[in-house]
């Protein structure tokens, strides 16, 4: 399947990263380990996910940080101040933030703007709009959070899954499926490799373009509320940044940043690596946190690196020639 | 013109169609018929209207006057998408499809085989197979097209296309960057498709080809409709005539002015200079006060020899003098050191800024032979617009009006006049009346003559067959990528150029990237 080498790699590199980390930390190679690895970091799993279609797509979503940010905040003050119940305001939120990234799904196609500048846009929005509704946390005490928050399947050797781990693994089989399974994912791919000609194919860019932005945008309000599972609060500076980590996961996971290529199985490696970054510092307990940042950049660089050799192997002359075929 | 068909066969009737940009007439009046199972070459030189018509026919172009026809249904598609949905595809040379998508994929875009909102896969893969085995083609469908050859791409647009359901197959060059056996291979499809009643229109600037697979024959010119003949029973003398020259009684008398002049010192020569691949080795002797001429017909090798003269394309063998000096010219920096000057045939692309105003324009290349660490003052800048504005008589005359907003032919003059601020001994013009009005057409001619009277060296590329007689001194003939003849005094007329051109049994049959 297309994609499917550079997200190989990717996969070799987690593995390889894996063992490494094992044999200096036997512990590591637990599925407790492995169940909280998966729960840190579901909400960016999740969001990962609506970043890939975007980038497939040829396009970029800043906004997803801010989305999440707003979504904590609103959940938590529908619940706590408003008295909505938790399934309402969660419909509400998902309903909202869709119609978010419609909007710029439109403003991106009707104006002919870049994604770059419209997501841009909406990330300072979606941010100012949480610090309106509240600039300090809300704590959510509603009991749908601890009886989510105490769910957990049990793993031989005494890992948990939880609930909102399931949740991000539900979403990357999801997005495997309808990235490549149907006609949509087939159309994302098309306008990663060129809008023109996609649009001169037949498919309808403008309707794409709005249905790739409203499922990144839903991706990122179903991210706040997991985050909001997870740290069982609401705050408008939760997730400042986490745009940048989402696309370093997907490009890590052999998504081109130019469109036309890419797997959601290889940014669910991806978003896997950053969480094992993650863990080995953790277990070090000398190395600062900022050490994560570090080796995530120095990955990036490896795998960009990489692409651009990938990319420049296949640009050289096609050696198959029609003759061949006689 | 042949209107007295029967309108009952003919597929796709245009009638009358013009399109303008700007002051420029792309297309005026023009008709044309394709009937169904034939295949039609539409011929002209580059900028005769080919491209314009099939853009208004296929929507790409809203047109401005006319009508087109299907079956005798009258349509008018706003996009490429609705004229496909009309019957009318189109294959341009570059493939308009995804290189980063699978075959089948691009087969079957938005149209997938589904079941449950699922692509069916493996059927979608079966069909593409099937559809693509019409064509003798027996690839992997599952691979990306972009790893297989352009030929192997052309084939898979031409199978999108007629799967779906287009009557009307419009190819653009399909064969220019094809070889020998893939061409075989793209004319047995044609011919298969041509069978099936489909009507084709074939662009292509190879005579060779258009003699070998077409039926019927459409020249334009100067986006005007020349005629319609039966393949058959045209000569290649009679079509290249259509191609290239105006009524030839009208030209010939202007070019008593001309060649009177005593034989001065050479500027630059070039001595069995050539590129392989490019244009074969050949000599060119430019000497000052003297405009030399290249014709034939397009891809023969005019903008080639230009571009190899000029520096912009390194020569792989020979020798080039300047004033009898021996020079290497390695890049267009050499060209301008050595005082040359290029005015290429893609004005806005190549040419041109359009955003910077007209004094900018005309001191960018005597800004760049002076160095960034010399620069011009706003005096100096002013006065060289000033003179030049007023020598060529560039309208508006307005030195600070940003050049985009100009007239082609003021466009041209702009293009000039950046040169000429460099005083060099050679200027080679591409094409330098191409999209520009009568009236300033008959200037910029006057002003070649000028220039050359003033001691300059010219070297003129034009189609314009009538064009290049009324200047030249000497006109060098290409064919095939190798000068073949060269013209002097009392032989530089229109009759003996397209003798030449159309040499009988010369024109060889065209070997592609072997």
């Amino acid at each position: 399947m297309r994609g499917l080498s550079p997200a190989l790699i990717t996969a070799i590199v987690l593995v390889a990263g894996f063992a490494a980390c094992a044999v200096q930390f036997p512990n590591i190679a637990s599925t407790r380990v492995v169940g909280n690895l998966l729960t840190d970091n579901a909400f960016l799993g999740i969001v990962a996910v609506g970043m890939t279609f975007v980038i497939i797509s040829g396009g970029i979503d800043l906004s997803v940080g801010s989305v999440i940010g707003f979504t904590t905040v609103f959940v938590a003050l529908a619940i706590e101040r408003w008295g909505v119940p938790p399934l309402v305001a969660f419909v509400a939120i998902l309903v909202l933030s869709a119609a978010f990234g419609a909007a710029m799904g439109a403003v991106i196609h009707v104006f002919d703007l870049p994604p770059f500048i419209v997501t841009l846009a909406g990330m300072f929005l979606a941010r100012g709009a949480s610090f309106l509704l509240s600039t300090e946390s809300v704590p959510i005490t509603a009991p749908i959070y601890s009886t989510v928050s105490d769910f957990a399947l049990r793993m031989p050797g005494g890992g948990r899954l939880t609930a909102i781990a399931i949740i991000m693994l539900v979403i990357v089989t999801g997005g495997v499926l309808l990235l490549h399974l149907t006609r949509f994912g087939a159309n994302v791919y098309a306008l990663g490799g060129s809008r023109a000609t996609a649009s001169l194919m037949g498919v309808a860019v403008g309707k794409m373009t709005v249905k790739i932005y409203m499922l990144s945008s839903l991706l990122a309000g179903i991210a706040g509320i997991v985050f909001s599972f997870y740290t069982s609060a609401g705050y408008s500076l939760s997730a400042v940044g986490v745009e940048l980590d989402t696309i370093a996961a997907v490009v890590i996971g052999g998504t081109l940043l130019t469109g036309g290529q890419g797997s959601v199985i290889g940014t669910f490696l991806g978003v896997l690596i950053q969480g094992l970054i993650q863990t080995y510092i953790n277990f070090d307990g000398t190395l600062s946190s900022w050490w994560t940042k570090i080796a995530t950049g120095v990955l990036l660089f490896a795998f960009i690196a990489l692409q651009q050799g990938l990319v420049a192997l296949a640009r050289r002359p096609a050696t198959k020639r029609l003759g061949a075929a006689t | 013109m042949q209107n007295s068909l029967d309108p009952a066969a003919s597929l796709l009737e245009v009638r009358g169609i013009s399109k303008s940009f700007g002051a420029v007439h792309a297309l005026q009046q023009v008709d044309f018929t394709l009937r169904a199972g034939e295949i039609h070459a539409l011929l002209g030189e580059n900028g005769a209207g080919k491209s314009t018509l099939i853009k208004v026919v296929t929507g790409v172009f809203p047109r401005d006057a006319g009508i087109v026809r299907i079956s005798g249904e009258e349509i008018a598609p706003r996009s490429a998408k609705a004229a496909l949905g009309a019957g009318i595809a189109t294959v341009y040379q570059e493939v308009n499809l995804l290189p980063n998508l699978s075959v089948a994929q691009n087969l079957f875009l938005d149209r997938q085989p589904m079941r449950f909102g699922i692509v069916r896969e493996r059927e979608m893969r079966r069909r593409a197979k099937a559809l693509l085995a019409d064509f003798g083609l027996d690839i992997d469908v599952a691979a990306p097209l972009g790893n297989y050859s352009v030929a192997v791409q052309h084939v898979t647009a031409i199978a999108r296309a007629v799967d779906l359901s287009a009557r009307v197959l419009i190819l653009d060059e399909p064969t220019a960057s094809l070889d020998r056996h893939e061409v075989e291979i793209l004319f047995g499809i044609m011919r298969q498709l041509a069978g099936r009643g489909i009507g084709i229109v074939f662009v292509s600037h190879f005579l060779d080809q258009v003699y070998e697979i077409s039926d019927r024959i459409t020249v334009l010119r100067n986006g005007r409709l020349v005629g319609e003949r039966e393949t058959a029973s045209l000569p290649r003398l009679e079509l290249i005539r259509m191609m290239l020259g105006r009524e030839l009684a009208e030209t010939t008398s202007e070019r008593a002015s001309v060649g009177e002049h005593t034989v001065r010192d050479v500027c630059a020569s070039y001595e069995g200079y050539g590129k392989a691949g490019y244009v074969a080795p050949f000599n060119l002797e430019l000497r000052h006060g003297e405009v030399v001429g290249l014709a034939g017909l397009l891809g023969s090798g005019r903008t080639e020899t230009a571009r190899l003269v000029f520096g912009a394309e390194r020569a792989d063998c020979g020798q080039a003098r300047v004033e009898g000096a021996p020079v290497r010219l390695q890049s267009p920096r050499d060209g301008v050191r050595h005082g040359f000057g290029y005015c290429p045939e893609e004005r806005k692309t190549d040419g041109i800024v359009a955003e910077l105003t007209v004094r900018e324009n005309i001191v960018l290349a005597l800004q760049a032979k002076r160095g960034l660490h010399r620069p011009l003052s706003r005096r100096e800048q002013d006065e060289i617009a000033r003179r030049y504005v007023k020598m060529l008589d560039i309208r508006p005359a307005d030195p600070e009006r940003p050049v985009g907003l100009l007239s082609g032919g003021n466009q041209q003059k702009v293009l000039l006049a950046r040169w000429l601020a460099t005083s060099p001994r050679l200027l080679v013009l591409d094409e330098p009346t191409r999209g520009i009005d009568v009236g300033a057409h008959a200037e910029i001619i006057r002003l070649i003559r000028e220039l050359c009277d003033d001691g300059l060296s010219l070297l003129v590329i034009s189609s314009e067959l009538d064009e290049i007689v009324t200047y030249s001194d000497r006109v060098v003939v290409l064919r095939d990528r190798a000068h073949v003849e060269e013209l002097a005094g009392e032989a530089v007329d229109v009759g003996n150029i397209l003798a030449v051109i159309a040499a009988d049994g010369a024109v060889t049959a065209h070997e592609g990237r072997a």
